[in-house]
């Protein structure tokens, strides 16, 4: 596909411009009910520590036993993003902090659960998929008093073990985003298929979605430059703004003759920039070794199949599908939203009471999906509206008051609500009638819009509502005013 | 009913408490009297359960009283390593760094042995976090062989092999690395037995080498090791690497005999073995083969890599597992004005020499650029003994080899030099690091009169078969001495049989 902003975006430098090469790693926890190793509950929000026990502790003694449900959940994030899912081996990923309770992360490392899969963003642009493998959370610290909430400089340090041990899928993507807009999209979607497949609540904002990223710049065509990880994104809008900016300063660093260092930066929402959290050399040494606690994971095709056929149609497929029964473009903002919402099927319901599904796609946007609310309309009430609006029996604007009632009384008789409204199809005798009063009480008007001069018929065709009570079609008697002027 | 007549083994024990011949409680007031007239000589515990223990024998003397079936191991007395969970009750590991830790919960064999009617006496001494070959790594102070105090025990299970030695409790339980309980067990003239990995569930056993460790007993006889390891083996759900499958009758073949089993003797075995010891294996072929069983000779060339492979494995294991002991959650805090500082003052108080020698060479071992060096080639020189094990075992039904390469030392004999405190474990590491079974079985005496035990090793799962040719040594075998410093009377392994 073609045609959308998304498709360049290139900086400019003395001599000649830079793309951006941005590629994702994604944190989501999973919709389970328990822990991804221990049977305490996995909740967001609750008083801390009330869901711990000696396995999310890391009392002594105490043995990791890996969650089935998490396991399905996360084949169907590497299923739904069109991964081999493959027989697996869980690792320890060793180093210390007071949150993390056994002093390492159960994590997979060289052998994951997911690989080689691919995202297509609705532009057409297909992005990469790494890999997607399983990992347990650590817990959460508050740090009290000092500056910046960090745990250097501060008085105290609270830490809450609820998180500890929430299973989470880390969807590393490939370097394949070029653009800002790509980078939100990618999310946008990554969340939508999130949602439609029961993993995840997927939401950035309460961090059960957690986005880095990985940025470098290089000229069109060369190798890729040196990366910048950037974290502390907390939202889409945060996210494109994040990466615009890491790769301007990289350009500026490049034109400038220096080099970029790897490191990991910190986006700050308030400047508006990214700051150094440590460079390569600091970085911890994991020691990764094979989780002897655990044993290989062999998911079998048997399995894999049932957990592929369990898929439900993902959000791309949807958007195609209503697309092509609307007529509308697949992209576009109503099909992207009312897929997003989850009121497609809606939309198609209304089409099978036979309704006309492009003006049902309009109203449920307008009415609902943009609103965020649920459709409560029954599909035919909504279907009979269609009708009338298409037979030429409702205007738009009668069709959208006509609506409203509905769905304040949760469904209703279009036909007797226009009725009841007055809104009847006006016939061209009465509109004519209507014209003619209209231009004898204003002669200057008229005379204006003889001249050319257009916005002068908003005064008549004003005149013609206010005396039709507003059934009269604004378009019709603008067109009927153009042909009396000829 | 008199105290005189409160049996010695496990298995008779149960079996008078459950007919009603002898109380629990007399039971067990017969074992805290033997521990208090001997552990200032012994130091086996870190702690004595005596209201617990009187608690626990209450109850099953009411159910016996009520008619109920108070378990297949009612009344006997249990001397748990403390490095078992048990709820409520500190768990040391003889280290300072669970200072004041007492688990919310019980390990899965704690759990198991209560449910069968056995009574849990006391806490036992170790090598602190289990690392170690005489007990002598502990914070609390080593451990003294029953069999003559101004020796070592053996370890890290020293304590709980000291026990059973002592008459203190006639089942103890250890847990086995690198031999942990095999080698005590012979230092001590004991039976112990390290089971397949897997067949005894590990929770609540405080790691020191996950892939490694495995829970086992102490006991007088053969019989009884037979009957506690058919309570605590078995599937657990709570342990991902426990075998899916109930524990194997041990108990039915020991009265079988040898005929017909082939018995191997490894002809590339590392040496270094006392002459006594070695005297005493002979000893041991020429028994089975008097029984009906043929000698035949394997090679396991990889045998001699073990040591050295599981000084690169075990380490990188424990620096792993032992990273928990940050200060943060429980156990000793040293305060500091930083985290950092905290974490390092915390550890430098709470760990023994011993123990931060190995979590060096563990991170050593791990570190990038030294991984496949060190911990990746360990980790093939692993395959290759389990290779090598396989092929013997195509012509073996089990094999024979020293336990211990030599009796008990004395104290401070091979502190100041780790290397041959490692070199203790020469013959039993091998079977940890295949996961296969071993077990040690008294099989005379040696230099100063002191206990040697044979090594009977066996496949995976093959614990019927090496209990059925560790019956016959025992049969064979000539009386082990009671202990110089106990009560005869209280039993020692030399009244067992």
């Amino acid at each position: 596909m073609s045609g959308t902003s998304s498709d360049t975006f290139l900086i400019d430098g003395a001599d000649g411009s830079y793309e951006m090469v941005v590629g994702l790693e994604v944190h989501v926890e999973l919709a389970t009910a328990t822990k991804l190793f221990s049977g305490s509950p996995n909740r967001f929000g609750d008083e801390p520590n009330t869901h711990i026990d000696p396995v999310t502790l890391g009392l002594p003694g105490a043995l990791p036993v890996l969650n089935r449900h998490a396991v399905e959940l996360a084949m169907r994030i590497g299923l739904a993003l069109n991964c081999t899912v493959q027989p697996c081996t869980f690792h320890r990923k060793n180093y210390f902090y007071p949150d993390m309770p056994k002093a390492y992360q159960i994590s997979q490392y060289d052998v994951p659960l997911n690989v080689d899969g691919w995202l297509d963003l609705p532009d057409g642009t297909r992005i990469g998929i790494e890999r997607a493998h399983l990992e347990e959370d650590t817990g959460k610290s508050t740090h009290v008093g000092g500056s910046g909430g960090r745990i250097h400089g501060s008085a105290s340090s609270l830490i809450d073990f609820n998180r500890a041990g929430v299973p989470l899928v880390e969807i590393v993507g490939r370097p394949d985003i070029r653009t800002p807009e790509q980078a939100r999209q990618y999310v946008n979607e990554l969340r939508a298929i999130l949602v439609a497949i029961g993993a995840s609540d997927a939401k950035m904002e309460e961090g059960s979605m957690r986005v880095d990223a990985n940025v470098s710049v290089r000229r069109p065509g060369d190798e890729l430059g040196t990366r910048c990880e950037i974290k502390n994104l907390n939202s889409v809008r945060s996210l494109g703004r994040a990466v615009e900016y890491e790769a301007r300063r990289q350009v500026a660093l490049v034109e400038a003759g220096e080099r970029i260092r790897q490191e990991t930066r910190h986006w700050d929402e308030g400047d508006g920039r990214t700051h150094t959290l440590r460079s390569k050399e600091d970085a911890d040494d994991y020691r990764y070794f094979l989780e002897p606690d655990l044993v290989p994971l062999d998911p079998g095709d048997e399995w894999i199949e049932t957990v592929r056929a369990g898929l439900p149609p993902l959000p791309a497929a949807r958007r195609t599908a209503l697309a092509e029964t609307t007529g509308a473009p697949a992209d576009g903002e109503a099909v992207m939203v009312v897929v997003d919402r989850d009121q497609d099927a809606y939309v198609l319901a209304v089409g099978e009471a036979g309704g006309d599904v492009a003006r049902a796609l309009v109203h449920v946007k307008e009415a609902y999906a943009e609103q965020g609310a649920e459709p409560t309309v029954p599909a035919a009430d909504l279907a009979a509206l269609t009708t009338m609006e298409v037979a030429g029996e409702l205007t738009a604007t009668q069709a959208k008051q006509v609506l409203a009632e509905i769905v304040a009384n949760g469904g209703g008789d279009p036909a007797a609500i226009a009725r009841d409204k007055g809104f009847e199809a006006m016939d061209t005798g009465a509109l004519e009638v209507m014209v003619d009063e209209a231009i004898a009480a204003q002669p200057a008007a008229w005379e204006k819009f003889c001249n050319g001069e257009d916005k002068a018929v908003g005064a008549l065709v004003g005149a013609v509502m206010k005396a039709s009570q507003g059934q009269a079609d604004g378009k019709a008697v603008t067109a009927l005013l153009r042909a009396r002027r000829g | 009913m008199t105290a005189h007549d409160v049996p010695t083994t496990a298995i008779d024990i149960a079996a008078a408490v459950r007919a009603g011949i002898v109380s629990a409680s007399d039971v067990v007031e017969r074992h805290l009297a033997a521990i208090d007239a001997h552990e200032r000589d012994v130091h086996a515990f870190n702690r004595v359960l005596a209201d617990q223990a009187r608690a626990a024998a209450a109850a099953i003397d009411a159910a016996v009283a009520a008619g109920d079936d108070p378990g297949p191991l009612a009344g006997v007395p249990v001397a748990l390593k403390d490095n078992l969970c048990t709820r409520g009750v500190p768990t040391t590991c003889s280290s300072k760094i669970l200072d004041g830790w007492r688990p919310p919960y019980d390990a899965t064999v704690v759990t198991r042995l209560a449910a069968a009617g056995a009574i849990a006496v006391g806490k036992t001494n170790l090598d602190e976090f289990a690392m170690g070959s005489s007990t002598e790594n502990s914070a609390f102070g080593p451990t003294r062989n029953p069999h003559d105090v101004e020796r070592v025990p053996g370890g890290s299970s020293g304590g709980s092999a000291a026990a059973v030695a002592a008459g203190f409790a006639p089942v103890g339980l250890g847990s086995d690395t690198g031999g942990s309980i095999r080698q005590p067990a012979a230092l001590c003239g004991v039976v112990g037995v390290k089971p397949t990995y897997g067949l005894v569930s590990r929770y609540g056993l405080v790691a020191f080498a996950s892939s490694l460790d495995q829970v086992g007993p102490f006991t007088h006889t053969v019989a009884d090791a037979a009957a506690v390891l058919e309570i605590i083996g078995g599937h657990d759900p709570m342990d991902s690497t426990s075998i899916p499958e109930p524990v194997p009758d041990l108990s039915a073949l020991l009265d079988d005999g040898v005929d017909g089993l082939r018995v191997g003797r490894i002809t590339d075995l590392p040496t270094g073995a006392d002459p006594d010891v070695v005297e005493r294996v002979e000893a041991a072929f020429d028994a089975l083969a008097a029984a009906g069983a043929t000698i035949v000779d394997v090679e396991v060339p990889a045998f001699t890599y073990g040591l050295t492979a599981y000084y690169l494995i075990a380490p990188a294991e424990a620096s792993s597992n032992l990273a928990r002991y940050d200060g943060v959650r429980y156990g000793l805090r040293v305060d500091a004005p930083d985290t950092n500082a905290m974490y390092m003052a915390t550890r430098h108080e709470g760990f023994g020499a011993e123990v931060k020698r190995r979590i060096m060479l563990g991170t050593y071992a791990l570190s990038a650029g030294y991984y496949d060096a060190y911990y990746g080639k360990a980790l093939k020189v692993r395959r290759l003994i389990a290779d090598d094990f396989a092929r013997a075992y195509e012509r073996a039904d089990v094999l024979l080899t020293p336990a211990s390469p030599s009796v008990a030392f004395a104290f401070g004999d091979k502190t100041d030099d780790p290397l041959a405190m490692y070199l203790c474990d020469t013959y039993t590491i091998p079977s940890n690091l295949s996961g296969h079974p071993g077990m040690s079985v008294p099989f005379g005496t040696g230099a100063h009169d002191l206990p040697i035990g044979v090594q009977v090793l066996a496949p995976a799962l093959h614990e019927p078969t090496m209990f059925r040719v560790a019956a016959e040594l025992e049969r064979a075998a000539p009386p082990t001495p009671a202990p110089r410093m106990i009560d005869v009377a209280v039993g020692g392994a030399g009244s067992a049989r």
